[in-house]
């Protein structure tokens, strides 16, 4: 074998390789079918195009995204992030607006309440012992009343310096959120790979026990993943109210958990824990993201966009799975190429 | 008298193991049959195809005189052969009489008499002395209720063989007591019963014949009368009793009780473990023995903080270790390497490298930041020097074979170089030339100054590697036999205990 075939072996054999193969071919497919896709334009100091739309509008998802891995990974699951967003834009507006706070304190205390809510997810997955679906589909439902609560069940208008910026501004020609998503990625992705955290988070998702006898602190590794995923649902939720200039608690963020979990489920982490794959997980966000434009650019009503969405999580969900596998290998077997032997899952 | 039921030449193996090999085996009607062994010796194999949720690779069953070889579980219940294992088969939140009547609920035209489903659910735990609410869900009740009921439940069908798997194991002076009543009530209506327990005490209490597997072959059945309980343990471990002088455990090795490096006062859990002393030394060899269920695992348990202790203390060095904290215990200098590889060793998933460097990594990092270059050497040094064998190190942990993976473990407490290392069954799974090189390593280790507790239901290699052994019997530590008098003689006494029974 070549130097390089086996270089493209041991790429395709990493595991988030199907999920940017994925993306690729989706944003092929975009560019064939749709018009003006692949235009990229500089205005103002900045770049304008579908894709660029993309990496922008998919930045929330790609932050709920980096929190649902980690808390994937450690064994939990977080409902509440679409709703969190929803908390977190509402209390930064609220302070602007009625309290008259600065747009940056405004801004963290925002972020502060939507991981203040991951904490008490954390806290009753943890200590309480509830499972976590349970604990954060609770959470779900509280964290958007409370946020429709302070807001009277209205639109929120603000003007917030930071926060818009934060929203609509640039830097060296790309969107700012996607510096946030992309670091919070980074920072992540850094995390698990050089420090205590991800052999540690890895240990409790896939065997507590062993991990406690370890010396894990593995309720306190569940929590760490809980605020994580709070306070990232937060930016996200400052990203999403920045953006139109208001708190829309009814909408801002709903279903977006769904979007994340996909996201996760596309980029190759397991659902039953394991190891965080965190860039199978963006990449996993852009696609479901990709559809989204595409679809949009089609002049697909979104209605009908939902449900060629599940049709795409869903082949790339069979695609990874284990009787899929298994009919592969019997085919390769029926066409007489030898069997490779391979580690079971 | 005739045999009610018969199996001729029960044969049955498992990719890469021989778990049954020509076992005969018969039951008379009316009699109380111990089926005893050591782990692994056969007896749930032989208890899973007598009742049907195994076929047999070889061999022949006559129930009653006919033939008899059950497609499932149901289809031996028809026949009238059941089983009772601990818990299995009841539904926690349905009623007792639910549960005790489900699939023969009573029925009126309009549905089911539930009128008459609690009467008959009543009259069923009558026998045991159960005088309870049975329209209460189960999970309300205490585990020896439910253990009960689940026998209420199987002696309700007509049955003519009933197997009970250590039915007493979460019961308690009065539940055993009743239970026996209501076996010994069994017996005399002409049912066969099969019993199998770790409790020795129980064993001659209840049984009229002994049957001993071992390493899947029958080693013989007895009266009960005519089996002391030495011989019990000593046809069940495979030792015959002679005087056997100490082997070739050398005698110069640091053998002076030098200065205790752990400290062990009145370590006890209700229902686990009775009150435990004890002293490790520096370089010294601990071995726990006794057999299955005698306390051995749940003291170490209890002193690596698994389990939260009810009472006492375990100090390393003086410093107290505090209670309930596996992390606490590490960082004193304590460390167990677990019986369970599967449940609670190994992470399936993650590399081989890093399910070596798991424990270890924390003293590595700094600032929370670790150093891949340094763990990585770390989990190649170890690796080396167990003789893990693997592709590489970096394939997930679940591709290694058993003993790879025993080895692997090994090397991850060993980073972590721990002052007193509790081993539970660390040769278990491992082929002969592995087993050498773990004790081998035990060796080096006590050499190198390190305490070792080493966990065996294996007399042979408590007797060889350890300086002195503490006998567990019945959740106690009944006796320690100093290195003088350590022999497999003395041990398989010891964990018999006296010919009467205790209580």
């Amino acid at each position: 074998m070549s130097a390089a075939a086996r270089l493209a072996r041991d790429v395709w054999a990493r595991p988030e390789s199907r999920a940017g193969l994925a993306l690729v071919l989706m944003l092929l497919a975009a560019a064939v079918f749709t018009p003006h896709f692949a235009d990229l334009e500089w205005r103002d100091g900045r770049l304008f195009g579908a894709m660029i739309d993309i990496l922008r509008n998919g930045a929330p998802v790609v932050l709920l995204s980096v929190g649902m891995t980690l808390v994937i990974a450690a064994g939990g699951i977080d409902l509440s992030v679409g709703s969190l967003m929803a908390l977190g834009g509402a209390v930064a507006a609220l302070l602007i607006t009625t309290a008259g706070w600065p747009a940056p304190a405004a801004a963290l205390a925002g972020i502060a309440v939507a991981g203040v809510a991951g904490a008490v997810n954390g806290l009753m997955v943890s200590w309480v012992g509830l499972q976590p679906i349970v604990a954060t589909l609770v959470m779900l439902v509280a964290a958007r009343g409370a946020g429709q609560a302070l807001a009277a069940d209205q639109k929120v208008r603000f003007s917030g310096g930071v926060i818009e910026d934060l929203a609509r501004g640039a830097w060296l020609g790309l969107p700012m959120p996607v510096y946030v998503a992309g670091a919070a990625a980074l920072i992540a992705a850094g995390a698990v790979r050089w420090t205590l955290l991800g052999p540690a988070l890895h240990a409790a998702g896939e065997n507590p026990r062993a991990a406690r006898l370890c010396g894990i602190r593995v309720r306190g590794v569940w929590m760490l993943t809980y605020i994580t995923s709070g306070v990232l649902a937060g930016v996200a939720g400052l990203i999403a109210a920045g953006d139109i200039g208001e708190a829309d608690t009814a909408n801002c963020g709903l279903y977006l958990e769904l979007d994340a979990i996909l996201a996760v489920v596309i980029g190759g982490t397991s659902l039953t824990g394991g190891r965080a794959i965190l860039a199978g997980s963006v990449l996993g966000a852009l696609l479901m993201q990709t559809l989204t434009v595409m679809l949009q650019m089609n002049g697909v009503p979104s209605e009908q966009a939902l449900v060629v969405k599940a049709v795409v999580v869903l082949a790339v969900a069979v695609a990874r799975s284990p009787g899929a596998a298994e009919g592969w290998r019997r085919f390769r077997a029926r066409r007489g190429v030898p069997r490779v032997e391979e580690a079971p899952s | 008298m005739s045999a009610l039921f018969e199996a001729r030449g029960l044969s049955k193996s498992f990719p890469g193991v021989r778990a049954l090999s020509r076992v005969d085996f018969e039951l008379r009607p009316g009699e109380v049959h111990a089926l005893m062994g050591q782990n692994g010796a056969g007896k749930s194999t032989l208890v899973r195809i007598i009742t049907g949720a195994e076929r047999a690779d070889g061999g022949e069953m006559l129930l009653a005189g006919a033939g008899y070889s059950p497609g499932s579980v149901h289809e031996a219940q028809l026949a009238g052969v059941a089983a009772v294992h601990q818990e299995v088969g009841l539904i926690p939140r349905l009623s007792v009489a639910e549960n005790l009547l489900l699939g023969r609920l009573p029925r009126k035209w309009h549905g089911i008499d539930w009128r008459a489903a609690r009467a008959r659910a009543r009259e069923m735990l009558a026998p045991f002395g159960l005088d309870i609410d049975v329209a209460r869900p189960l999970a309300e009740f205490p585990v020896a209720v439910r253990q009960l009921a689940t026998i209420a439940r199987a002696i309700a069908r007509d049955c003519r063989v009933l197997v009970l798997d250590e039915p007493t194991s979460s019961l308690h002076g009065r539940g055993v007591a009743t239970l026996f009543g209501v076996v010994r009530g069994l017996r005399a209506r002409g049912v066969a019963i099969v019993f199998i327990t770790h409790f020795l005490d129980q064993v001659h209490v209840i049984s009229d014949r002994i049957t001993i597997l071992r390493n899947g072959e029958r080693v013989g059945t007895w009266e009960a009368g005519s089996l002391s309980r030495v011989e019990l343990v000593s046809q069940m471990l495979g030792r015959t009793l002679v005087a056997a002088p100490m082997a070739d455990r050398a005698a110069a090795e640091g053998g002076q009780r030098c200065d205790s490096v752990l400290r062990i006062r009145g370590l006890a859990r209700a229902g686990v473990l009775a009150p435990l002393d004890l002293e490790v030394g520096r370089g010294e060899v601990v071995g726990f023995a006794g057999l299955l269920g005698s306390g051995r695992t749940e003291a170490a348990e209890l002193i690596i903080g698994v389990r939260n202790r009810g009472a006492g203390t375990v100090e390393v060095h003086g410093r107290p270790v505090p209670a309930g904290s596996p992390r606490a215990a590490i960082d004193a200098g304590l460390g167990l390497c677990p019986e369970d590889r599967q449940a609670d060793g190994i992470i399936p998933g993650l590399s081989v490298a890093d399910n070596i460097t798991l424990v270890a990594r924390r003293g590595l990092a700094r600032w929370g930041f670790v150093s891949r270059r340094a763990e990585r050497a770390l989990a190649r040094r170890l690796a080396g020097e167990l003789g893990v064998k693997a592709a590489n190190l970096d394939v997930p942990m679940r591709t290694l074979s058993g003993g790879n993976q025993q080895k692997a473990l090994l090397a991850r407490w060993l980073a972590n170089a721990p002052e007193v290392l509790i081993l539970d069954e660390p040769m278990r799974g491992v082929d002969v030339g592995g087993k050498a090189e773990i004790e081998r390593q035990i060796a080096g280790l006590a050499r190198a100054g390190m305490g070792v507790v080493l966990i065996s239901g294996e007399i042979d290699e408590i007797a060889r590697r350890s300086d002195r052994a503490v006998v567990f019997r019945d959740r106690r530590a009944v006796g320690v036999i100093a290195r003088d008098g350590l022999t497999e003689d003395a041990l398989v006494r010891a964990m018999a205990g006296g010919e009467g029974g205790r209580e």
